[in-house]
């Protein structure tokens, strides 16, 4: 019943995107964003969007899959789209009733969705193509310079990754007590508003509890295995940058100039 | 009050590149009163197999009739099925949540919409069923011990008076006092009730003693169906997909294999320490 939400899900099959180390795909995801909110003209959409066509090409990942994740922010996307629209002051084009539409607010919506789109897809094709735990990785080794001014980097990765991991599990668990509970003659789909927080109880007490008893199972599980932090610790698999890392490196870096000084120039 | 499963196909993440088969065609017929027995390993779909029976998976492709009548009907009241085919899920103490004991096993018949006295009167008698002393009715059912918390969860089923009691792997991770406990238990109501019940496991040792008839699962489909002793003759092939057939089966072979002239169809313990002592006695040695 719950398998269906895709929103930060990895799609795991092999590619150059895939093999990246996951600090090249969170700092390329990151500039990308900052990208989207520098141009001044459609040129720089334009190539944004060549090269998120590009990336997702590379990625082997199936572009139903990218239109999934929009379909989560559709309701957000059409309300920016019609308040700039309408809302936005300037040289009025169409008058309906009491609404105008002008040639400032077409253009604006325009932009907003343009810079919506592909910032979601550009940040959802990096959860899918990166396992959580190299997400969390990435992270870790990119924050360490934090240590320095006392921030608990290691144990922020940990919880992370730990959070992450827990996902799953709640779910699958969900899904086994909800059809224990259906099977008890539970109803969670019908009834009004106030029926179906009701029926929520048997599902979440059970959850609950069995949440709990995972957690205790897991610091005890650490304990016996001697965690004590992150200091000393050793990696199985430390992220070493490789040829095809800094490839990619360049070619953001170029994205980025080129993205920049075109999406910058004024087209009178 | 018969189950008819017809070609029956269920397939997971059908839209994932990790679908996987769980089922493949799937045929079987389950009549009235029978004490039927799903064995396979796991990951052969003994557990998708059982959740079809009361509408919670859908079949990808087949039919299933209950009654006659088709349960994909659009019209199907899934409802009266859920009271009619009775599923307790593995480990089926997670699903606890009331604050005693009493109260949650009322909440099936509660559900079905039975008034405050007759479902009072179904939890009594559930709990009665499955042996539970009456001092722990009123005590929070996460106090108890995990075999007294197993029992509340199937009398939690069994207060909704299911036509067919459908057990999944209800022994798992209990002591042998707990599992030899459960399934007298289950085999009692069935003597008392002649309710259809099916017990989902992975050994052998736990079904043959009870059962009328033995289906065994591998890779989604049916492998053998038949009574047991028919089953365990195939015991060679049985270990080959992961499972064993009971101890007995085993002992009863070496036996008759160092010339012992035994009967190696006997499936259980008591039957096969007296065919041993008969057949000391008919090949002339001396039986003390």
């Amino acid at each position: 019943m719950l398998r269906d939400i895709t929103l930060g899900q990895y799609y795991q099959t092999k590619s150059y995107i895939h093999d990246l180390d996951p600090r090249v795909k969170l700092g390329g995801t990151v500039l990308y964003i900052i990208s989207l909110f520098c141009f001044k003209n459609y040129l720089g959409y334009l190539i944004a969007a060549l090269f998120l066509a590009i990336v997702v090409k590379l990625s082997h990942v199936p572009f139903r899959f990218m239109v999934k994740g929009m379909k989560a922010i559709l309701m957000l996307l059409m309300i920016t789209v019609m308040f700039n629209l309408f809302l936005t002051p300037g040289t009025p084009v169409v008058t309906l009733w009491k609404l105008t539409i002008t040639a400032e607010g077409v253009r604006m919506a325009l932009t907003m969705m343009a810079r919506l789109t592909l910032l979601v897809i550009g940040s959802s094709l990096m959860t899918l193509t990166t396992t959580p735990n190299n997400l969390t990785d990435g992270m870790e080794k990119m924050m360490s310079p934090l240590k320095v001014i006392k921030v608990p980097v290691h144990e922020v990765a940990m919880m992370m990754s730990i959070a992450l991991r827990f996902i799953p599990i709640l779910m699958e668990e969900t899904d086994k007590i909800m059809k224990a509970q259906t099977a008890r003659g539970a109803d969670f789909e019908h009834g009004n508003l106030l029926a179906r927080a009701k029926a929520l109880v048997p599902l979440l007490v059970p959850l609950f509890i069995s949440a709990f008893r995972r957690a205790n199972d897991l610091a005890m599980a650490m304990e016996a295995r001697c965690y004590r932090g992150g200091e000393g610790r050793t990696k199985m698999k430390p992220l070493i940058y490789k040829k095809k890392d800094f490839l990619a490196y360049a070619g953001l870096v170029v994205y980025m100039v080129v993205s920049i000084v075109v999406g910058r120039l004024s087209l009178g | 009050m018969s189950i008819i499963l017809d070609h029956v196909n269920y397939i997971y993440d059908s839209n994932q590149p990790t679908a996987k088969k769980a089922l493949d065609d799937v045929c079987l017929t389950i009549p009235d009163g029978q004490f039927l027995g799903i064995i396979g390993h796991t990951g052969s779909g003994k557990s998708t197999l059982v959740q079809h029976l009361n509408g919670l998976l859908k079949a990808t492709e087949g039919h299933i009739y209950v009654d006659g009548e088709d349960i994909y009907d659009k019209d199907y009241d899934l409802k009266k099925l859920r009271s009619k085919v009775g599923l307790v899920f593995q480990y089926p103490e997670h699903q606890l949540f009331e604050i005693d004991v009493f109260t949650d096993v009322c909440f099936g018949p509660k559900n079905l919409g039975y008034d405050r006295k007759e479902t009072e009167l179904l939890a009594f008698d559930a709990l009665q069923k499955v042996g539970l002393d009456k001092e722990y009715y009123y005590q929070s059912p996460f106090e108890l011990s995990g075999g007294q918390k197993r029992r509340v969860a199937i009398a939690g089923v069994l207060a909704m008076k299911p036509k067919v009691l459908i057990l999944d792997e209800p022994t798992a991770g209990l002591d042998p006092k707990g599992r030899e406990e459960i399934l007298s238990q289950v085999k009692k109501l069935r003597d008392e009730s002649n309710m259809t019940i099916i017990l989902v496991s992975h050994s052998m040792d736990d079904v043959a003693e009870y059962v009328d008839r033995i289906i065994v699962m591998n890779k989604g489909h049916v492998m053998y169906d038949d009574v047991p002793k028919e089953v365990f003759r195939h015991y060679e092939e049985l270990e080959q997909i992961g499972l064993a057939a009971p101890q007995v089966t085993y002992i009863m072979h070496a036996l008759a294999k160092e010339g012992l002239p035994v009967d190696t169809d006997i499936t259980t313990i008591d039957e096969a320490a007296d065919e041993i002592v008969n057949a000391l006695k008919r090949s002339g040695r001396k039986v003390n």
